[in-house]
């Protein structure tokens, strides 16, 4: 009996052991990725993830759907010294305060990302301004006026961010974002501000009266909404006739649902999106692995057949062609030329500076 | 009473002969071991819960409080600068002295490693009590190392805030360890250029009226809730147990229904393409654009909260009701009293204490409720908690939000308090 004991005792040790080594060769590595959820880390999935997983089996790729609190989180995890995310997904005017606080790392972005293919450097390659100090850009995308086409008549459909601001010819209620980005740049320049001089405007305390003049004069025709998943929901419900909201949403809403919206490209908003590495993060060497494989040209023109936002590399434009479902994909990106002829490029530091000052008088407005 | 036995006992003490057990130890030693071991066990036993309300509950709340008055940001970057600044009376541009020492601290600063750097939270924490202080701090820091004196010109040239005596009359004013700014900043209140606080500029103030509105939503839901609730509850205390038990799921149903979902639904009935909307228009009763605006604005966060904090109405009023004999009613009817005057002053007064808890749970929840009010409230509809919400994840002005977040519970303390001294606690029944 005892020694039928031992035995046992000896084979499920044996066995446990096995096991051991056996995980111990593969090496697993679990890196937790930070991005926006739904249609866009879907993308991100089917674009970087997936391929990457395929070359290398041993690394598992986790989603976290966090990024709207991506600051917050880093901030925490940094000061609790417990840094779980190995790479996080964020828009370039947090990435900017996480970078001068030191709790993300800098990028040399030609050691550290692939050439174009022509041998162009990442730095060169990447659109202008796009980089940044410890920020590698992935995407552009647009904050936009979309409407629903069903409610205004076939002859007179708005096309323009002055027909927004326009009550008596395009009727309706409309829906604008609860915070102050976007929302002042288009008033000013629905008011006649030319997108460059926009945020000198804007700097002075007349600017801003200016801008909210201009948005008290439809202000009894305003909603507001707060998660980017309302915009859609409104003007599908024709609560609203008109909606701001980010491109990527409209177009899920139209390709996905068949809903009647269109998109004014006049005056749209571009902004950048892209990664960055928390320091101190886990398993670095792979990140810096990925980073370099899902960055590289063929990969960000990969991302714009799954969702409508325009590479952030000159090289991947020119790769872009058609959706995964087969239609052409160049009508429904921001930075096409027929869609790029307006655009308002949203300027991070200034938002960084007088954003807080901003955010408190529209909310004081808002409440009015 | 164990206490107060021993006690008794002591005060024999001086009369009577010394009382012993049969093992000859005093009674009174005897006695107040047994005593102790029981304390001990008692003490063991709530030992658990004590530690987890101090972890989970007391700790974070301290923690709380500490940040909306902590301020290490500017003493940590600045110390030199601070040192130099001492006596600088507020009216002109500093001294040469003063940017020497402020080179010195940047230079010393960008020298160590980076997450130890401290010249990024400045910005941020500067930024909050004026615009643009975070540009002056980071666009300037990184070029100090280059500057040659004199550094005054130099850092005036970088960015024209150096040169304002109002952004270093806050360099000086945040130069402390601790700080009420964010109380200052809480309350609508600002400091001017002496330094006393003043109230904003109107088109800034946002927390007192969003404080105030809160108060008055919570109250308001709270009423409703009462109104709505109390017949509910009678009604369902004098049914046959069979029949109150199925209204009583009626009643539960929501309270066992995700909060998201329950909110998502009134979107669908209160919206203007909505279920109410569509039913008014199409029986005639108002015309197509003359469609009710229910929800985003007040209307949606009353309705949409009063229907969610309904059962924390109801379940202590029944609990209360079913306790009220119905013979009290039926003796006051047999004295002469009219249904009313019998209802008034012989029913009412007894279901006091589940009015006092049903309106004590739902003030309390609703005063910090916000995923409804940010769901179906628009901007009239939004309570305090939506700022605080918007302070912690996006604005990450967490001194703010815990500035925000104190003044709540202290005003919900004192709220208590004076409701315990008009109501008295002890005249609440949960059941």
């Amino acid at each position: 009996m005892q020694q039928k004991m031992l035995k046992l005792i000896g084979a499920s040790g044996a066995v446990s052991l096995m096991a051991l080594s056996a995980a111990q060769a593969q090496d697993r590595i679990d890196l937790v990725v930070m991005s926006w959820g739904g249609a866009y880390t879907n993308s991100q999935q089917q674009a970087y993830h997936e391929p990457y997983m395929e070359m290398n089996p041993h690394v598992n790729i986790i989603n976290d759907d966090g990024s709207a609190n991506a600051l917050a989180t880093l901030r925490a995890q940094s000061q609790a010294g417990n840094v779980t995310l190995a790479l996080v997904d964020m828009l370039p005017s947090d990435a900017q305060l996480a970078c001068d606080e030191g709790i993300i790392m800098s990028i040399d972005h030609d050691e550290m990302l692939a050439a174009a293919p022509d041998g162009t450097p990442a730095s060169e390659d990447f659109l202008p301004g796009s980089l940044g100090e410890c920020f590698i850009p992935q995407i552009v995308y647009s904050n936009i006026i979309a409407f629903n086409t069903e409610m205004f008549p076939e002859d007179a459909q708005p096309s323009t961010v002055a027909d927004f601001f326009d009550v008596e010819n395009f009727p309706g209620r409309r829906a604008l974002q609860d915070r102050p980005g976007g929302s002042l740049e288009w008033a000013l320049y629905a008011d006649g501000v030319n997108p460059d001089d926009i945020y000198d405007v804007l700097a002075t305390p007349e600017g801003v009266d200016r801008a909210l003049a201009k948005l008290d004069t439809i202000k009894d025709h305003l909603i507001f909404w707060t998660e980017g998943a309302q915009s859609p929901q409104l003007l599908a419900d024709q609560e609203v006739a008109f909606t701001t909201a980010y491109n990527g949403r409209i177009f899920e809403a139209q390709v996905d649902e068949g809903q009647p919206f269109e998109i004014i490209w006049d005056g749209q908003v571009v902004e950048w999106d892209g990664w960055v590495i928390p320091e101190g993060g886990p398993h670095l060497e792979t990140v810096l692995d990925y980073l370099y494989f899902a960055t590289d040209t063929q990969r960000l023109a990969d991302q714009a057949r799954y969702i409508s936002y325009g590479p952030a590399r000159a090289s991947s434009a020119v790769l872009v062609d058609t959706h995964v479902d087969g239609f052409d994909m160049a009508p429904h990106m921001p930075t096409s030329p027929e869609n790029y002829f307006a655009p308002i490029i949203l300027d991070n530091d200034f938002w960084t500076d007088y954003g807080d000052e901003l955010r408190e008088i529209y909310a004081n407005w808002m409440m009015q | 009473m164990a206490q107060a036995d021993a006690g008794a006992l002591d005060g024999r003490d001086g009369n009577v002969t010394r009382m012993v057990t049969a093992d000859g130890i005093p009674l009174k030693r005897s006695l107040q071991r047994a005593e102790r071991r029981r304390k001990i066990a008692a003490l063991l036993l709530v030992t658990p819960l004590l530690a987890f309300l101090l972890i989970v509950f007391l700790f974070p709340i301290g923690q709380m409080m500490w940040r909306s008055v902590d301020n290490p940001q500017v003493v940590n970057a600045l110390p030199r600068t601070l040192n130099a600044l001492e006596g600088w009376d507020g009216s002109e541009v500093p001294s040469e002295e003063v940017f020497a020492a402020l080179a010195a601290d940047f230079r010393e600063d960008l020298q160590r490693p980076r997450a130890d750097q401290t010249w990024g939270p400045l910005g941020v924490r500067l930024n909050y009590e004026l615009s643009a202080a975070r540009g002056a701090v980071a666009r300037t820091v990184r070029n100090v190392p280059d500057f040659e004196p004199p550094y005054r010109e130099a850092f005036t040239d970088s960015h024209r805030l150096w040169g304002d005596p109002a952004f270093w009359r806050v360099i000086q004013r945040e130069g402390r360890p601790l700080t009420a700014s964010y109380y200052v900043a809480a309350l609508d209140r600002e400091y001017d250029d002496e330094g006393n606080i003043v109230r904003r500029d109107e088109n800034r103030r946002i927390y007192v009226g969003l404080f105030m509105r809160t108060l008055a939503l919570s109250l308001g839901i709270t009423f409703l809730t009462f109104a709505l609730g109390f017949p509910i509850a009678y009604y369902m205390s004098i049914l046959p147990m069979r029949h109150a038990n199925l209204l009583m799921i009626c009643v539960l149903l929501p309270f066992w229904t995700s909060l998201l979902v329950r909110t998502t639904a009134w979107i669908v009935l209160l919206q203007q393409q909505g279920v109410i909307n569509e039913v008014l228009v199409n029986i005639g009763l108002i015309g197509d654009d003359g469609r009710f605006s229910l929800m985003y604005n007040m209307y949606g966060t009353i309705i949409a909260m009063t229907h969610i904090l309904l059962p924390f109405m109801v379940l202590p009023l029944y609990s209360v009701m079913r306790t009220i004999p119905p013979s009290y009613l039926r003796a006051a009817k047999s004295l002469g009293a009219t249904p009313t005057t019998a209802f008034r002053r012989v029913y009412f007064p007894q279901t006091l204490p589940g009015i006092g808890a049903g309106a004590v749970l739902v003030f309390i929840i609703s005063i910090g409720y916000y995923i409804t009010p940010a769901l179906v409230g628009g901007q009239s509809g939004r309570m305090i908690s939506n700022e605080i919400a918007r302070h912690m994840q996006q604005s990450l002005n967490w001194g703010l939000a815990a500035a925000l977040g104190s003044i709540l519970l202290v005003g919900v303390l004192i709220l208590y308090w004076a409701y315990n001294r008009l109501v008295g606690a002890d005249n609440l029944k949960l059941g």
